[in-house]
């Protein structure tokens, strides 16, 4: 539950970086720039930055309170699937390679794209078969009776 | 407390990161959906959905990218996520869950090289990640994420390739101890972090222009080896917890260098996760992080091997033994170790347990947070041997109940039951929370031989006790015994 309070505020503040919500008018982009030239642009910058930094901290928090939840038996799939999705990191690859004005960092950008393709095939295939193992007591046939001490 | 944290926000436009609302919000979607992958986790009834919105977020991820992206040659992206794929695909499929330890490795080490390959790319063309001032250079806020990902991208993946080597066997388990390894590592700590400042300050710095990058990043490849060598086979999980919480700060530091929520989220989320585990690993070993990462431990452990002597006596027995005595009791708590897992052990040791419970016997199983050679690793193996994981218990819950059973079946599981964890305070294991195997009316204790102690180079009270009979064999092949004597 604090961990969705704390992302409402995270989106929020994407949301806001995204130019979605809560402007002032007086202060528009052009006019400033014009008035201001290169230090709006690295106030700009040190905004954008704590905006970014706001997500992170939250979701570090977010991360925190997930994670404690994780039932230790499922420990070892909790690290298969964090590897998995670390591998979002594919999302620079593939700008990276999708860009061809330099080729040597297009050629980086696709090796990077394979290396991050094999963890997140990988991994989500690799936890999706541990999960499939976790199966609960069969039952007797009668579920009617209920079962002593649990 | 949301509106607090969001600073004035007036100028953003003027940045050099224009961004569709939408595609935030796409990127910011796939974040909560791996929010609610690792949420699912906390049952393994909702763990399968889980993972499903973990591969939709990745999808959503994924092709918001190449979408919102003007892509130069789509086919060789593709080609290269097929690639990519097949190959994990087919690893994932292949691989033995014994083996899961070393493969969690190796992935680590991919999402370490990735990092590090896509901070190249970005140093060598910024204008693609939108990250080049007006000046022609890179941004100076810019510079310094690019080269924390970078570095720690390298240290993860260089760190990782030593633990798969050691988890994997291709290495020798044991600790390597270089000569002031202190000072070298903190020297080259403090390197990367000094070649960071000047990095972004210096005033070169424009696409590939700086050596100082290349410098640091190759510093960050040698702390990674040299940060891991020197740590033994047994503080294994803490190390593949920690790599792990590193892959994450990885993304999370290219996140901020693009700006990407998705990669933000997700790095944060797998950083805590990794942490959190280590956090967990440490203290199931009563050992501060600072230590285990000094390295070192299990090294000092006196003769190795089989040349340990033994002159105080202890009761051997046989598999028809051990199934003599279980059929006669009521309860039995299995305890398995590492050692399960390299005899393969798991599936015989099932079917010993359905047998017994054919006896009327009840059976339970018990498991130490570090038994393995990752968080959960035991969990995992009887799950494939189809142990129900209703009969599976941590360390807390069932401490309690050996002072109940008749039987603590060990197998492969020294250390974790070490009584000289709580009363020798000489022991270098002292303090750590154990089994209370002891505490059983019999302890059958299954061990390869009575020489080699544990990885702590503890020598266990356990085996010499009135009520403890030594089953010396390979921890299959003792089980499979029992398994024929129980008919």
């Amino acid at each position: 539950m604090i961990g969705a309070a704390f992302f409402v505020g995270a989106a929020l503040a994407s949301l806001d970086r995204a130019g979605g919500i809560c402007h002032r008018p007086s202060q528009g982009p052009a006019r400033a720039t014009a008035l201001l030239g290169r230090t709006i642009k690295q106030r700009g910058a040190v905004v954008d930055f704590i905006s970014i930094l706001s997500i992170f901290v939250l979701a570090c928090f977010v991360g925190y309170y997930v994670v404690w939840s994780v039932t230790p038996a499922l420990h070892t799939p909790l690290m298969a699937v964090t590897n998995a999705i670390s591998s979002v990191i594919i999302v620079g690859a593939l700008i990276a390679s999708a860009a061809a004005a330099v080729p040597g960092a297009k050629w980086l950008g696709l090796a990077a794209v394979v290396l991050a393709s094999i963890n997140i095939f990988g991994g989500f295939a690799v936890t999706e078969r541990m999960l499939a193992m976790y199966k609960k007591k069969e039952r007797p046939v009668k579920p009617a009776a209920p079962e002593a001490g649990k | 407390m949301s509106a607090a944290v969001i600073p004035d926000m007036g100028i953003v436009e003027t940045t050099v990161h224009a961004v569709n609302p939408w595609v935030a919000l796409a990127y910011l979607v796939a974040g909560i959906c791996f929010i609610f992958a690792l949420r699912g986790l906390s049952n393994p009834e909702s763990s399968r959905k889980g993972n499903r919105f973990g591969m939709a977020g990745m999808a959503i991820a994924v092709v918001t990218t190449l979408v919102t992206h003007e892509i130069a040659g789509i086919v060789e992206i593709l080609i290269a996520i097929a690639i990519g794929g097949t190959i994990g695909l087919v690893t994932a499929r292949r691989i033995a869950m014994t083996a899961m330890p070393q493969l969690v490795a190796a992935f680590h080490s991919l999402v370490g090289l990735a990092a590090v390959l896509v901070g190249v790319a970005a140093f060598l063309n910024p204008e693609a990640f939108g990250i080049l001032g007006g000046d022609g250079n890179i941004l100076a806020v810019s510079r310094i994420e690019m080269a924390l990902g970078a570095a720690i991208g390298a240290i993860t993946f260089s760190g990782s390739v030593i633990a798969f080597l050691k988890l994997n066997g291709s290495m020798s388990g044991a600790p390597i101890l270089l000569p002031a390894r202190h000072v070298i590592n903190l020297a080259v700590l403090g390197g990367i972090i000094v070649l960071t400042a000047l990095f972004a300050m210096s005033g070169a710095g424009g696409p590939g222009e700086s050596p100082l990058f290349w410098i640091l990043v190759a510093l960050a490849f040698a702390i990674g080896f040299l940060l891991i060598i020197p740590i033994g086979g047994a503080d294994m999980p803490v190390v593949v917890s920690m790599l792990n919480s590193y892959s994450g700060w990885a993304a999370a530091a290219m996140g901020f260098t693009l700006h990407n929520t998705a990669m933000i989220v997700t790095g944060a989320l797998v950083g805590s996760s990794g942490a959190i585990l280590s956090y967990i690993m440490c203290k199931a070993m009563n050992r501060s992080f600072i230590s285990v990462i000094a390295g070192g431990f299990g090294a000092v452990a006196g003769p190795e091997g089989g040349a340990v002597k033994i002159d105080r006596p202890w009761k051997a027995g046989s598999a028809e033994d051990a199934a003599f005595l279980m059929k006669q009791a009521e309860s039995v708590i299995i305890v398995p170790g590492y050692g399960m897992a390299v005899a393969q052990a798991q599936h015989a040791l099932r079917e010993m347990a359905d047998k017994l419970k054919e006896h009327g016997v009840s059976v339970k199983y018990a498991i130490h947070p570090v038994a393995g050679r990752m968080p959960g690793h035991m969990n995992v193996l009887l799950a494939e041997a189809n142990v129900p994981y209703d009969e599976v218990f941590e360390l807390e819950d069932i401490n309690s109940e050996f002072a109940q059973a008749d039987i603590a079946f060990v197998i492969g599981a020294n250390d974790v039951t070490n009584p000289a964890a709580k009363t020798d305070k000489t022991s270098p294991i002292y303090g750590m929370p154990v089994l209370d195997v002891d505490k059983a009316k019999t302890v059958l204790f299954l061990k390869r031989s009575m020489g080699g102690a544990g990885y702590a180079g503890v020598e266990n009270e356990l085996f010499f006790r009135d009520n403890t009979m030594m089953l010396l064999a390979d921890a299959k092949k003792m089980v499979d015994g029992i398994v024929k004597a129980l008919d």
